[in-house]
């Protein structure tokens, strides 16, 4: 179980990420470029690909660094997962 | 080898085929009813991660992520992709990670299961529910109607030629529109549709829905990338998918590579538009299925590069139908009595006339999934809205037993259903403009919930005017914009240094609602300690 202090640390840096992420999105500098990335994609649809996977790599994260609830403090022991029973 | 030739009736076997798993599946997944109101309406609480993740997806994919992708691809360009699939993956699962897993976390503690039960409860008032309650299903509705009326067109484009004589399609001139001539018309694929999703959700509840929209999901997503693949063969006249993908790259035109049409103001301030998702009411249900807390981190972490894979390629397949490679015959498909080329039946279009028979009904097959996985868990929701804080609110919960309760959620369903296919009838001109007016309407309601979950000083009376803020803005601008007769491209145009910026309604309407919301309630007397302990650890 990760510590009070850890879990804000790491809060921090995913904000940090999601705000770079959204200065990234904004990609003037390409927004004119017809170049084509491995000779077939617009290089502005090629980077906002990139954005996405990006935003997937920090949830990713921050589900390691930032997750905001324990399952042993919330789960209810009752509850019996779909995929588990099919 | 007939019926694959003749024009219509394989699509037609495809959709009833798939309609027919559809159905099978919502009867089976009834089968493990327990029947209890919290078992129809989130499942008990049991969804494991993989089908929240689909579940989720499914929902908030609707028919546009197909044939809207493509289609405005068409039109804007590449560009497309940042301003509505990009940010939908930082957004969304933004909204997943900051209001879905804390809502989830309060919701299992005081028994909630709509957004109203929750906002009642936190700020102790019964009035911001029936303010929130039209609200919700006022902008809800279009949204409804969108899927329903786009289900018939499907149906009706897909399969076209399959009876010209039973089902003529006569244009202004006199002659047939051949797009459409002989196929299925769209008050009975409408029909079906609706029927079919009724019946899952009416028998599944939302265990059916959630494995129905899984099913979906995966149908929409391996359909998308096969569609994209044959069209990609086909349009590039190559040796090879690599040659192909080359050849059609090359052929876009600049305007449609590079976003030197689009507004950068816009592009940004839209941005805004998928925080509607920290207020949808259906979505907020699906939430309340999840088994655990950690049920959230496969949806937050897949949902963006998931929407990677069905936008990419139809965002590609719409700027090569602008391309030089695109055949000059046949024409590509106009509005009727315009000669605007229709850009939302361009992958129809492409489908049909570069792809065989069984393609064309594969991918009617996909699109319908799109449009009916967010059917079903919208008419649940309405169901379950109308059920628990109207009906059972009002006449007391120790009065309507559990089983009254499923009763009233499924009859309430038929009633949705039953109005909502009406008014998909009438069909409403601007209906398909509304849908980002919708989506506006939700995110301009997202600093309530926001402030309701990590703000102690929200107040009953700041919540409630920051929703009245929300819609009197909305409403302004969507007077002001039906005036115009620009609801589909209305924005705010802001003069600055010597320029003017275009920037999206919907940043008016937040801001309103954020500054009324925070003005009021610091002025205003907050919930009592006691409550405000429930709510803040």
């Amino acid at each position: 179980m990760r510590s009070l202090s850890q879990k804000s640390t790491g809060m921090w840096i995913i904000a940090a990420l999601v705000v770079l992420l959204l200065i990234l999105h904004q990609d003037n500098w390409f927004w004119t470029d017809d170049t084509l990335v491995f000779g077939f994609m617009p290089i502005g649809l090629f980077w906002h690909a990139c954005i996405s996977i990006g935003a997937s790599l920090t949830w990713a994260l921050a589900t390691v660094i930032a997750w905001p609830l324990d399952d042993a403090v919330t789960a209810e022991p009752e509850t019996k997962s779909e995929e588990a029973a099919s | 080898m007939d019926i694959i030739d003749h024009k219509g009736l394989p699509q037609l076997i495809i959709i009833l085929l798939y309609l027919g798993a559809l159905l099978a599946l919502g009867l089976f997944s009834s089968r493990l009813f327990k029947g209890t109101k919290e078992d129809y309406q989130v499942a008990s609480h049991s969804i494991g991660p993989f089908l929240l993740l689909m579940s989720m997806f499914g929902t908030t994919m609707t028919a546009f992520a197909l044939v809207g992708s493509s289609g405005e691809a068409f039109k804007e360009g590449v560009g497309v992709y940042g301003m509505l699939a990009s940010s939908s993956g930082i957004i969304h699962s933004l909204c997943f990670f900051v209001i879905g897993v804390k809502v989830w976390k309060l919701a299992r503690r005081n028994h909630y299961t709509t957004q109203i039960e929750f906002f009642r409860d936190r700020l102790q008032s019964d009035f911001i529910g029936l303010l929130l309650f039209p609200i919700l299903v006022g902008l809800v509705i279009p949204y409804l109607l969108i899927g329903v009326i786009s289900s018939g067109v499907v149906v009706q484009s897909l399969t076209a030629g399959l009876s010209p004589d039973l089902f003529p399609v006569i244009g202004p001139d006199g002659n047939p529109i051949r797009a459409l001539n002989g196929g299925v018309p769209t008050w009975l694929g409408s029909l079906v549709i609706c029927v079919v999703v009724l019946v899952y959700v009416f028998f599944g509840g939302m265990r059916g829905t959630t494995w129905a929209n899984t099913m979906q999901t995966i149908v929409f997503m391996i359909l998308g990338i096969v569609t994209f693949y044959v069209i990609a063969s086909k349009l590039g006249g190559q040796d090879g998918l690599m040659a192909n993908l080359k050849a059609l790259g090359e052929s876009i035109p600049e305007n449609k590579s590079t976003r030197i049409e689009m507004s950068k103001m816009k592009f940004f301030t839209y941005l805004l538009i998928p925080l509607s998702v920290g207020m949808f009411p259906h979505l907020f249900q699906h939430w309340m299925t999840a088994k655990s807390a950690n049920t959230f981190k496969v949806p937050l972490i897949c949902h963006p590069i998931f929407i990677m894979i069905v936008w990419v390629p139809c965002v590609l397949v719409g700027v090569w139908a602008t391309g030089s490679l695109m055949p000059s015959k046949p024409p590509l498909p106009l509005i009727p009595g315009t000669n605007v080329v229709n850009a939302n039946a361009i992958l129809p279009f492409l489908v049909n006339t570069q792809t065989g028979n069984i393609l064309s009904g594969l991918l009617a097959a996909g699109i319908l999934a799109a449009i009916m996985s967010s059917l079903d868990s919208q008419f649940l929701c309405l169901g379950t809205i109308f059920t628990n804080d109207v009906l059972t609110h009002y006449k007391g919960k120790e009065n309507v037993t559990d089983a009254q309760q499923v009763l009233y959620t499924r009859l309430f369903i038929i009633a949705i259903v039953a109005i909502t296919y009406g008014l998909g009838l009438l069909k409403p001109p601007s209906v398909f403009a509304l849908g980002v007016w919708c989506f506006s309407g939700f995110s301009a309601l997202f600093p309530i919930v926001f402030a309701a979950l990590y703000w102690r000083g929200l107040t009953a009376a700041g919540a409630i005017s920051g929703v009245f803020a929300a819609i009197t803005s909305w409403s302004v601008m969507f007077y002001q914009a039906v005036q115009q007769g620009t609801l589909r491209t209305f924005v705010l145009e802001l003069p600055f240094g010597g320029e003017t910026y275009e920037v999206m309604p919907v940043v008016a309407m937040l801001l309103s609602s954020l500054v009324t919301m925070i003005i009021v309630s610091l002025f205003t007397p907050k919930p009592s300690e006691a409550v405000l302990a429930r709510f803040f650890d």
